[in-house]
C-alpha cells in the first residue's frame, strides 16, 4: 500500500469506526438474529419469523396505518410549509414574529408536545371538546375512537413538521434573486405563472430534501404514541416502529422484532431510491 | 412627438431624495444613455420607468399613454439586467420563450420569433443549453434575445456590460448598437461608464445626486459641459480645472501642448502609455502653483522637474462659476455647429 492510501484510510478511520459500530454491525446482527433465533432463544437457520409476518394480522394493520400516516402527513406538512413560507416571505408587518410563531412547535420536545395535545384531545376536560360544548355538541372521544385516533396523531405531526419544513423553504426562497421576478413581471408573467415556472422549480432541491426527511420521519414516528395512544385502541393507531418496539420490549420476541426491523429498513431504502430516482432527474441544482 | 415622456419624477428612500425631479423625453428609435456615478439615481429612474418601483411623484408617458401606475408587463418594454436575470433551471430556448408563453402567443408565432432572435444574437448552437453552461457573453446574448422576441418597442438596459471583460464589452457595445438600429428600438441605457455612453448613445443624460446635470449629444457634453461636474465627469483624463480670480477655467488635457511662448510650468510626473505620454506639471505663471495634466503624442522624454512652456488655444477654455459651478455663457464654439438643441441646464 502506498503512503497516500495509508493516509487516506487513516483519515477515514474515525467515521468508519462509528459507522461500523453503530450502523453496519447492528444491521448485520439484525439480519443474523432474524434467521438464527426464535423468540429470545437462538436456533438453527429458520425463516419462521418471516413466515409469521404473512400471517400476522396486526402487522398488516400496522403497515396500512403507517402507509396512511405517511400518505396524509407528508404532502400536507410540505404543502402547508410551502404556503406558510411564501406568506412569511412576503413584505408584511410583524413577519419576524410570525416566523417565530411557526417555528415554535419545532423547538418544543416531542414529549412536551404530546402532553399538550393530550390535553386538547382529552374526552371530558379537553380543549377541543370544551370548544364543541360551546356549540351544544357533546364532543368526541378523540383518541379513544378507533376511527379517529390515527387522524388525531396525523394532525399533531403536520402541526409540528410544517413549521420545521417552512424554515428550509424560507431559506431557499430568500436565496432566490429578486431580479428573476422583476424580469418575469416585465415579461408579463402574473403571480401564479411566476410561482409555477420560477419559484416552484427552483425550490425543487429543497422539496426533495424535505420530502426525504418527511417520509423518514413518518416511518420513524414513535414518541407521540407512548404518551397519547400506545398504538390503541385495538392497534387502530399503531405504527411500524412502535410495533417493533412492542415486539422487542413488551412481548420479548426479539427475533421477530429483528425481522420487522429489516422490513422497515427495506421499505426506507426502496422509498429513498424511488425519491432520488424520480425527482433527481427533474431537479435543477445550482 | 416624444415616444417616452418623463415628467418631474421623484423617489425618496428614508426621506432622502434618490431621484429628485427628473424630466426628459425620448423619441422613437433613439438611444439614450443615463450616465452618472453610483448612487446618482440612474438605476432608480430606470426601475420607475420599468414599473419595478413606484415613483413618489411625477408622471411617465409611453406613446401618449400615462403608464405611471401601470404594471411592468403592460408598458410595451423589455429589460436587460446587469446580472442577466436568466432563469437558471430553463434552457436558452425556454428562457427566451418565457415571456411569449406568459402572454399566450400562438405556438407557431413563438417558434418563428425564437428562430429570428436566436439568429440575431448567434446562439442557435446553444439553444438547448442551460445558463450555467454558458459564458458571461453568451448569457448576455440570451438576455438580449429575450428582449428581441418580446418585440417591445422600448428596451431598458441596466448596466448590461459591466460583468463582462474589456474585450467582450467592446464587442457587445457594437452588437447592441447594431441590434438597436436594425430593430429601431428605443433604448434607455443605464451606465456609469462614460465610454459606453459616449460611443453608443444618441443623447446622454448625465445625472448627479438625483438631478440632471446635462442632457445632450456626446459631443455637446464633451465640448460644452454645462457645469463643473459634467466637465470633470466626461473625458479621460478629466478636464483640468484651474482656479482663477473671477471664475474656474477648464482646459482639456489634449488641448495643451508644448510651445515656445505661453505659461511656464515644471514637470512633476510623466507616464508613458504607448500611443501617448501623460504629463503632470505644476504651473508657475498665470495660475501659479496649480497642477495640470496633459498628453503628448508618442514617446516623449520629459524629465521630472524639467522646465516646460505650455500653451492652449483661448477658444478651448471653458469658464465655470466659482459659486454655482455652472458654465458661464461667453464662449467656446461648438465642435459641431450643426447640433440643434443647446445644452439643457438644470
Amino acid at each position: 500500500m502506498s503512503r497516500h492510501s495509508v493516509q487516506a484510510w487513516l483519515l477515514l478511520l474515525p467515521a468508519l469506526c462509528l459507522l461500523m459500530a453503530f450502523t453496519y454491525f447492528p444491521t448485520v446482527q439484525t439480519v443474523w438474529r432474524s434467521v438464527f433465533s426464535l423468540g429470545t432463544q437462538p436456533s438453527d437457520f429458520t425463516l419462521e419469523n418471516y413466515q409469521f409476518m404473512m400471517e400476522d394480522d396486526v402487522l398488516h394493520q400496522v403497515i396500512v396505518n403507517t402507509a396512511l400516516y405517511a400518505l396524509f402527513t407528508v404532502p400536507l406538512a410540505i404543502g402547508i410549509a410551502l404556503v406558510m413560507a411564501l406568506w412569511v416571505n412576503s413584505q408584511m408587518k410583524g413577519r419576524g414574529w410570525l416566523r417565530l410563531a411557526y417555528f415554535t412547535p419545532t423547538v418544543l420536545p416531542m414529549i412536551a408536545v404530546a402532553n399538550i395535545w393530550l390535553f386538547f384531545y382529552s374526552p371530558e376536560i379537553g380543549l377541543l371538546n370544551q370548544l364543541l360544548g360551546l356549540f351544544e355538541h357533546r364532543g368526541y372521544n378523540w383518541l379513544g375512537d378507533p376511527d379517529l385516533s390515527l387522524y388525531c396523531l396525523m394532525v399533531i405531526t403536520v402541526w409540528k413538521e410544517a413549521g420545521f419544513f417552512m424554515i428550509f423553504y424560507l431559506a431557499a426562497l430568500q436565496s432566490l434573486s429578486p431580479e428573476l421576478y422583476q424580469a418575469a413581471s416585465i415579461e408579463g408573467a402574473g403571480r401564479w405563472t411566476q410561482f409555477r415556472r420560477i419559484t416552484f422549480p427552483l425550490l425543487m432541491p429543497t422539496t426533495l430534501f424535505i420530502l426525504v426527511n418527511a417520509v423518514l420521519n413518518a416511518f420513524k414516528m414513535v414518541d407521540h404514541l407512548f404518551i397519547l395512544t400506545k398504538g390503541g385502541p385495538n392497534n387502530a393507531s399503531n405504527l411500524l416502529l412502535y410495533y417493533i418496539y412492542e415486539n422487542a420490549f413488551s412481548f420479548f420476541d426479539t427475533a421477530y422484532a429483528a425481522s420487522l426491523t429489516l422490513l422497515l429498513l427495506l421499505a426506507l431504502v426502496a422509498l429513498a431510491l424511488l425519491q432520488f430516482g424520480v425527482f433527481e432527474r427533474r431537479t435543477h441544482y445550482r | 412627438m416624444s415616444f417616452i415622456q418623463i415628467n418631474q419624477l421623484e423617489k425618496h428612500w428614508q426621506g432622502k431624495a434618490a431621484v429628485d425631479g427628473i424630466s426628459f423625453t425620448a423619441s422613437k428609435g433613439e438611444f439614450i444613455a443615463l450616465l452618472g456615478p453610483s448612487g446618482c439615481g440612474k438605476s432608480t429612474t430606470l426601475k420607475m420607468l420599468a414599473g419595478l418601483e413606484k415613483p413618489d411623484a411625477g408622471q411617465i408617458k409611453i406613446d401618449g399613454h400615462d403608464v405611471t401606475q401601470a404594471a411592468p408587463g403592460k408598458r410595451q418594454l423589455s429589460m436587460v439586467f446587469q446580472s442577466y436575470a436568466l432563469f437558471p433551471h430553463l434552457s436558452v430556448t425556454e428562457n427566451i420563450l418565457f415571456g411569449l408563453k406568459a402572454r399566450r402567443v400562438p405556438k407557431d408565432e413563438q417558434q418563428r420569433r425564437l428562430a429570428y432572435a436566436l439568429d440575431c444574437v448567434s446562439l442557435v448552437a446553444q439553444a438547448d443549453k442551460k445558463p450555467g453552461q454558458l459564458s458571461g457573453g453568451q448569457c448576455q446574448r440570451v438576455a438580449l434575445a429575450r428582449a428581441i422576441v418580446s418585440q417591445a418597442p422600448i428596451c431598458l438596459m441596466d448596466e448590461p456590460l459591466s460583468n463582462l471583460d474589456a474585450r467582450l464589452r467592446h464587442e457587445m457595445r457594437s452588437e447592441i448598437r447594431r441590434l438597436q438600429q436594425q430593430l429601431n428600438l428605443t433604448v434607455i441605457y443605464v451606465t456609469h461608464d462614460q465610454i459606453e455612453a459616449m460611443s453608443m448613445a444618441d443623447r446622454i443624460i448625465l445625472l448627479n445626486n438625483g438631478k440632471i446635470e446635462q442632457i445632450g449629444t456626446p459631443n455637446q457634453l464633451y465640448s460644452q459641459p454645462a457645469s463643473r461636474f459634467v466637465a470633470e465627469f466626461i473625458g479621460q483624463p478629466p478636464m483640468n480645472l484651474l482656479v482663477g480670480d473671477e471664475h474656474l477655467v477648464g482646459v482639456r488635457p489634449e488641448h495643451i501642448s508644448l510651445a515656445t511662448q505661453g505659461v511656464a510650468a515644471r514637470a512633476v510626473h510623466t507616464e508613458y502609455q504607448g500611443a501617448e505620454t501623460r504629463v503632470e506639471a505644476r504651473l508657475e505663471t498665470r495660475f501659479p502653483g496649480q497642477m495640470v495634466s496633459f498628453t503628448l503624442p508618442g514617446h516623449q522624454v520629459v524629465n521630472a522637474d524639467e522646465h516646460l512652456t505650455l500653451q492652449w488655444p483661448a477658444g478651448q477654455e471653458h469658464y465655470f462659476s466659482h459659486k454655482t459651478g455652472q458654465r458661464l455663457a461667453n464662449q467656446t464654439p461648438l465642435l459641431n455647429p450643426h447640433s440643434k438643441d443647446l445644452a439643457h441646464v438644470y
